[in-house]
């Protein structure tokens, strides 16, 4: 049903497309400097239409099936893509300046001790079903994530925690109290997890919630979801109220999308190429070649968060050595890595956080590629060169194992190329490769040398989730009087540049101890055709359709 | 007859029991933990509170022990419960109920296309006499074996969705999608029957009733038309039982090269996330499927050859 409602027409639209699409490309490549020559400058932004045009149905492929719709239970990127445009939150993350700015909230105090959020809701606002959105609806949510949704629910849940209650003024004012302080609130109520849906969804059983039985009030309403095949969407007719972030006030633009779940990421560049798409998720390097001989354009962003890393497991020997661990992270050739088994969506990591994180510092200077100094430190801890160039100490071979899922296609390619790197300083590292199932497993028993995986999340309090000994510590670690600290003190600091500065000296510390060996940044990489313009990545790096438009003939 | 059919149906039973508790224990002694899995999917990276988990483990009842847990499944199933999926929550028998029409279509499809191939190959083979045209024939089942499916899909859908816009390359939707997945996996079938066949009637064409044929003034195609294919065919119609449910393992290849939804896609995404209740009710609806056709195969054969029914009969 979803890519085929166009077919008939399309062989007959394809020439005037083309002739469209390529003078949209060279506009497209002057934004993305992605065309270093000069010749398109000028020519491309002239021949481009000038005027976002309404109407119009956009059949999206996505790499893989969604979990379900529901904006408050779904975490994987294809979910988003979909469950974003159903729904709105109380604040807003500018993708550019990564600041928290007004939304469905147009203003909000929070107490000093940040325990206590008081939020402003805007008026007027309205869900799908008519009804208006107000306290009632944001405090309904709120009470299920912490209550019996949270079960299924677990991004959102660990957003709320420490969550006392939501305490109701009037109609457009709500406090939300914390038992602690709770410096990462304000960003999480950006996410796409703590949106706001009509209280009668709170009610909802939560697996009907997510074959999509919700209300929301953002710019797309669902129209029909099938498990593993796709789903449609159409306009919000009355929609009144994007962020400040998006290009127009008012409706969307598009009529309907389309989605559909293309496995195959041949199918999906092939599709494209021969207008049986609009637009496609997870491009893989291979297939850019197509989308862009076909008039199509590949964006990209970096997902914030924790880029691929590699953690070590520290109860694991010889990775209980700072050392081994330290020589690790200079061992690793960032660059080649990105230019021969990825492409130029993707960016070396330069840091424990991704570039597009807010509080992110570059320490590329401290990841810098150097086997010889990696070589001297493995020499002076012991680890001596052995007959067949593994290092050796006390008998025993430099040996690890890296456990990962390959989620991302790219995951294998860039392992093995790592492993050649260590093997050049005398490490030998082996590749596991499991399936996500196996991983939970592995990580649930803490059966590894080291895990190999990214997160996304637009705060740098990404970084105590995943480091501190009292959360997920997949380096196993005993609880220290440094990192330990500085993730939780920055979850207590109100003061931006303060927060900024325990942040930094977090990612720091974390280095200093070797507690992860970034590898790669992970980046979102969507095909588009030449007609398609101004879709848009939020800061999570997720999908947003409110501003896409699809050029009109006639 | 009756008697045979009775005896068929209820050994029929014991297969499906048997593949429920098979699946169920092999399912049971894998050491991960589907709820887990479920969540660390919807956290994404964010750590799971473990009490979340115990809360979900016994939603679902897995923390009974493993000989009543299967009691209660084997009951609710039973009763045509076959309960409800562990990461999407919907329910298991509704999403085999959406996924079988589209696969019994596809499946069905690439039988006709299959078997027509198969047949014309091995009846062309079979009736010519020209050498050169027989040896190139019978060389195309084996090629038909060696490639794969996926390979065969791509090519297809090169050339005829996005070479030439033929067909759509993905979806579920009209008679123009469901060409190309059904040819892809009408190739790898219509090569062994026509191996199959081919082999059949090779031998029935040596046998005493065919030269009796001759003798009375029978022409070549009439000889094979009525008496060489109806013998020669009764191993590919028992070899057919089987291949159809292997058409149904085809379908997992296929479907995803396709996009189509269906059986193969619910199973692919049912093994991979381990959500137990649904790879239980698949295996349980393909082993029906593999039953109901040998059974139908078998009963197809004293339609063909009367010896089959008095041999069977008088015992």
């Amino acid at each position: 049903m979803y890519p085929t409602s166009r077919q008939q027409d399309a062989p007959l639209r394809r020439s005037a497309r083309r002739a469209a699409s390529i003078a949209a490309v060279l506009g497209a490549c002057l934004a993305l400097a992605g065309c270093a020559g000069t010749a398109a400058q000028g020519a491309g932004q002239e021949a481009g239409p000038a005027e976002p045009a309404p109407g119009g149905t956009l059949r999206f492929a996505l790499g893989a099936a969604p979990q379900g719709v529901d904006p408050q239970q779904v975490g994987t990127n294809v979910s988003i893509y979909v469950a974003r445009q159903l729904a709105d939150s109380l604040t807003d993350q500018d993708p550019v300046t990564g600041r928290i700015e007004p939304w469905l909230a147009e203003s909000w105090d929070i107490s000093d001790d940040l325990t206590r959020f008081t939020f402003h809701l805007r008026e007027g606002v309205t869900f799908s079903d008519g009804s208006d959105l107000t306290a009632d609806d944001v405090k309904a949510g709120f009470d299920a994530i912490a209550g019996d949704l949270g079960a299924t629910a677990p991004l959102a849940a660990s957003y709320l925690a420490g969550y006392e209650g939501t305490e109701i003024a009037d109609d457009h004012t709500l406090t939300v109290v914390f038992d602690a302080p709770n410096a990462q609130f304000l960003q999480a109520t950006s996410t796409v997890s703590l949106a706001v849906l009509a209280q009668e969804t709170a009610a909802v059983d939560p697996s009907e919630r997510l074959q999509g039985e919700i209300v929301g009030s953002g710019p797309f309403v669902l129209e029909s979801y099938t498990q593993d095949q796709g789903a449609v969407l159409t306009r919000r007719a009355g929609y009144d109220w994007a962020p400040a972030s998006a290009a127009h006030d008012g409706e969307a633009y598009l009529d309907r999308i389309e989605f559909s779940v293309v496995p195959e990421s041949g199918v999906r560049a092939g599709g494209l190429a021969s207008d049986q798409f609009d637009a496609v998720g997870d491009v893989l390097p291979q297939d850019v070649p197509q989308i862009e001989g076909s008039g199509g354009t590949v964006l990209t962003r970096a997902n914030p968060g924790v880029p691929f890393i590699l953690q070590p497991n520290l109860t694991r020997p010889p990775l209980d050595d700072a050392d081994v661990r330290r020589a690790l992270l200079l061992a690793v050739d960032r660059t080649e890595l990105v230019d021969t088994v990825l492409s130029d969506a993707f960016e070396p990591a330069t840091g424990v956080l991704a570039s597009t994180t807010p509080g992110y510092v570059d320490r590329s200077d401290r990841l810098a590629f150097d086997p010889d100094e990696a070589g001297r430190i493995l020499g002076a801890a012991g680890w001596t060169p052995g007959a067949d160039g593994i290092r050796v100490k006390d008998g025993e071979p430099l040996e690890l194992e890296v456990t990962y899922a390959p989620v991302f296609t790219g995951s294998g390619p860039v392992l093995e190329l790592v492993a050649q790197q260590l093997r050049a300083v005398g490490v030998d590292l082996r590749l596991r490769q499991v399936t996500a199932a196996e991983q939970t497993t592995a990580q649930q028993s803490g059966d590894y040398d080291l895990y190999y995986y990214n997160v996304t999340r637009a705060d740098a309090d990404i970084l105590r989730t995943q480091f501190s000994t009292a959360q997920r510590n997949l380096s196993l670690r005993e609880a220290d009087d440094v990192v330990d600290p500085l993730l939780e003190e920055q979850l207590g600091e109100r003061d931006a540049d303060a927060r900024a500065a325990l942040v930094a000296d977090a990612q720091d510390a974390i280095l200093d101890d070797a507690l992860a060996v970034p590898l790669f940044e992970l980046s979102q990489s969507i095909g588009v055709r030449g007609d398609v313009h101004d879709v848009t990545f939020d800061a999570s790096s997720r999908l947003l359709f409110h501003d896409a438009w699809i050029e009109q003939e006639g | 007859m009756a008697a045979y059919v009775l005896r068929r149906v209820g050994g029929a039973v014991g297969v499906l029991w048997a593949a429920f508790t098979v699946s169920y224990l092999i399912l049971y002694l894998l050491p991960s933990d589907p709820v887990a899995i479920m969540l660390d999917q919807g956290a994404g990276g964010e750590r799971v509170d473990p009490a979340r988990v115990a809360e979900l483990r016994e939603r679902y009842g897995f923390d009974q022990g493993p000989v009543q847990q299967y009691l209660t499944l084997l009951g609710r199933a039973l009763t045509g419960d076959l309960g409800t999926s562990i990461s999407s929550g919907a329910p298991v028998a509704g999403l085999i109920a959406d996924a079988l029409p589209q696969t019994a279509q596809l499946a069905g499809l690439a039988l006709v296309l299959g078997l027509a191939g198969g047949t014309a190959i091995a009846g062309l083979a079979s009736w010519t006499r020209a050498a050169w045209l027989r040896d190139l024939l019978l060389l195309l089942p084996p090629l038909g074996v060696a490639v794969p499916g996926f390979w065969v899909g791509l090519v297809l859908l090169h050339l005829f969705s996005f070479t030439w816009f033929v067909f759509p390359a993905v979806g579920n939707e009209g008679f123009s999608a469901l060409v190309l997945p059904a040819v892809t996996l009408a190739v790898g079938l219509s090569a062994v029957v026509a191996q199959v066949l081919a082999q059949g009637l090779r031998e029935a064409w040596r046998a005493p009733y065919v030269e009796v044929a001759f003798a009375k003034g029978a022409g070549r195609g009439r000889v094979l038309a009525a008496h060489v294919a109806r013998n020669g065919s009764l191993p590919t119609v028992t070899v057919l039982g089987v291949l159809v449910g292997n058409l149904l393992g085809g379908t997992v290849v296929v479907e995803t090269v396709f996009s189509r939804q269906g059986f193969g896609r619910l199973v692919e995404n049912a093994v991979t996330t381990q959500d137990i209740p649904v790879v239980q009710g698949l295996v349980v609806v393909a082993a029906a499927v593999f039953v109901t056709t040998s059974l139908l195969a078998d009963l197809a054969h004293p339609l063909l050859d009367p010896r089959v029914t008095t041999a069977r009969g008088a015992r």
